[in-house]
């Protein structure tokens, strides 16, 4: 692949072998500082008692005790649990539905596919203040069954701390399920198509095609989908302030709302660090085997 | 059935196919409708809204709401709808795309025909960037900026957006330039022409596409962006994502459906053209950003 440019040496390609870094090193100086010494700064906190201001007191773990002794935590994490493996499953499942559907030579593909994608391009704060709506009961969907005459139709999830979470997860899917359904397409389009039919002069069914093999060798796109929904569960804040602001109670807090909340409203500064450096660990422990692969794979 | 079929292994019955179909038009109902009810409901009284069904058209369409949504509605203390907040992302989202794309271009170009020993290695810590929870710097930002009198600025926020924004123009430009011929730049290179006269007259002309994808996707992430606008704007610097959760979650008053979609519909429409005009390219980046190479 890219190899690197060697000529012979005098002065003017010293000079030339400088300039490379030199540009570069600004970008490199800025993400030191910006992304990794800022997560070193802020995993130092977290292990200080800094309240409404840092401070440089150090208290060992106590934060981190504190962390996961506090209920809110728990309800945030056991919510993230809920709302990540439903929103990754149910996310897959559409997206790959729909590519499978979509590359069974439709009519009408470049009309259907933007329009299952376009979500992808708004705000989720877009999202939840059209879903917060839909789904509120007094004036969403159930007043509309209502007068169209079901009575006894009743969608108040939004309003329930049992259910709100599902709510949440209902909005993220229409919001990334297209996304998803892009990348399978993408694989399903790059699979040989005589191979399949050499399996099918084999006597293969349509359903064993895809099961034994179509859907096999989709598993970089099942990885791939995998890897950007989860780390997206994990770092959701907007959707949430938008769709239901935490509530009703703490019913949809998750860790990203509660890092915000205990680190600039309730002056916790050295817990919401703790907070925060769980969720980095989270997002660490999902992409950088993934990165590593990719990179090894790219040599 | 379809002409296509020979060519294709996977062949379907007319039930089968008319399965399919519906189910694909299905889901498009699901992902329209709540862009079509906001549309509808934005033009409508807010009597019609509250006394009536979403989903009928409107009786007497007004523009009302979206006048009142752009220059009048009340938005934190003042009555100035959403304007003066679409300028602000504006001035935000202009600098800090142009800015953090050719800072990818270079970057791309250096590290794939300048490498050096740990440009590798340089490369990957500027890609897992792109993925941390940005909860992880809030807290030293928000210090850093106060430290350098930008709290509260469109300036800050530009700041913030470049800098986060490198990993993924890197990124792109990166994997981009990587497919381009080494040779090329060699050959000009032995007549002589230096680091930045190669960037210039070789590469920056074939980035074109590349650059489309990258601006596109930069374009989209900063204008969406809620976190940084909410932890780091003040009042007169307050992103169009922020003044819209102002707007719609502000408790006080009668809440003005249609102007709260209205509202959104102004915030969305940018990107939305965005992707409108140029969907090959948007969907193209995300596949980049995620399928990387």
């Amino acid at each position: 692949m890219a190899r690197s440019v060697r000529a012979p040496r005098d002065l003017r390609t010293v000079l030339q072998d400088i300039l490379p870094k030199l540009v570069l090193s600004p970008s490199l100086a800025a993400m030191l500082v910006f992304v990794y010494g800022f997560i070193i700064y802020t995993v130092f906190l977290s292990f200080t008692n800094s309240k409404m201001l840092p401070s440089y007191d150090l208290i060992g773990l106590d934060n981190y005790v504190r962390l996961f002794g506090l209920s809110a935590w728990t309800t945030a994490l056991i919510n993230l649990a809920i709302f990540a493996s439903l929103y990754i499953t149910i996310c897959i499942a559409i997206g790959l539905l729909l590519a499978i559907f979509l590359d069974q030579k439709i009519r009408g593909e470049g009309v259907l596919r933007p329009i299952y994608l376009y979500p992808m391009a708004l705000s989720f704060i877009v999202t939840g203040t059209a879903w917060k709506w839909l789904l509120d009961p007094g004036i969403g969907l159930e007043n509309t069954m209502h007068l169209w005459g079901w009575d006894s139709f009743k969608f108040g999830w939004i309003k329930d701390r049992n259910y709100a979470i599902y709510t949440l997860v209902i909005a993220a899917v229409w919001q990334s399920s297209g996304f998803v359904m892009a990348m399978f397409l993408a694989g399903l389009r790059g699979i040989d198509n005589e191979m399949l039919k050499a399996a099918q002069i084999d006597g293969a069914s349509n359903w064993q095609l895809y099961r034994r093999i179509v859907i096999p060798l989709l598993r970089p796109a099942f990885l791939s989908a995998f890897v950007i929904l989860a780390h997206l569960a994990i770092k959701s804040y907007d959707l949430v302030i938008a769709l239901t602001g935490g509530g009703p109670g703490r019913a949809t807090e998750l860790p990203a709302t509660f890092m915000y909340s205990y680190t600039f409203t309730r002056n916790q500064m050295g817990v919401g660090a703790a907070s925060a450096v769980i969720m980095l660990m989270g997002v660490a422990a999902i992409m950088i085997p993934y990165i590593y692969a990719e990179l090894k794979e790219q040599k | 059935m379809s002409g296509g079929a020979q060519d294709q292994a996977v062949r379907t019955g007319r039930i089968a196919r008319t399965f399919i179909y519906v189910v694909l038009i299905y889901f498009a109902l699901f992902y329209l409708l709540p862009l079509f009810i906001m549309a509808i409901n934005s033009i409508k009284p807010l009597s019609e809204i509250t006394g009536g069904n979403m989903m009928s058209l409107p009786a007497e369409p007004t523009l009302a709401p979206w006048k009142s949504a752009w220059s009048t509605a009340q938005i934190g203390v003042e009555a100035t709808g959403l304007k003066p907040y679409f300028m602000n992302s504006i001035l935000m989202v202009v600098p800090a795309v142009a800015i953090s794309t050719i800072i990818g271009a270079l970057n791309g170009y250096i590290l794939t025909k300048w490498q050096f020993r740990g440009s590798n290695i340089i490369f990957g810590l500027m890609l897992f960037s792109c993925f941390i929870p940005f909860q992880i710097v809030l807290i030293p930002m928000a210090r850093l900026l106060g430290l350098m009198g930008l709290a509260g600025t469109t300036w800050g926020l530009i700041l913030v957006h470049v800098v986060y924004g490198i990993g993924f123009s890197t990124l792109y430009f990166r994997n981009y330039y990587a497919a381009f011929p080494t040779e090329l730049v060699r050959a000009a290179m032995m007549d002589g022409a230096g680091f930045f006269r190669i960037f210039w007259r070789i590469m920056l002309p074939v980035s074109g596409p590349i650059a489309v994808v990258c601006i596109i996707w930069q374009f989209t992430n900063i204008w969406n962006d809620f976190l940084f606008g909410a932890s780091f704007a003040d009042l007169d610097s307050m992103p169009m994502t922020v003044a819209l959760n102002n707007l719609v979650n502000s408790s006080t008053g009668v809440k003005e459906y249609n102007v709260h979609f209205a509202g959104a519909i102004l915030a969305a429409l940018p990107t939305l053209l965005v992707y409108i005009v140029a969907g090959r390219y948007f969907v193209r980046g995300l596949m980049a950003g995620s399928v990387k190479g």
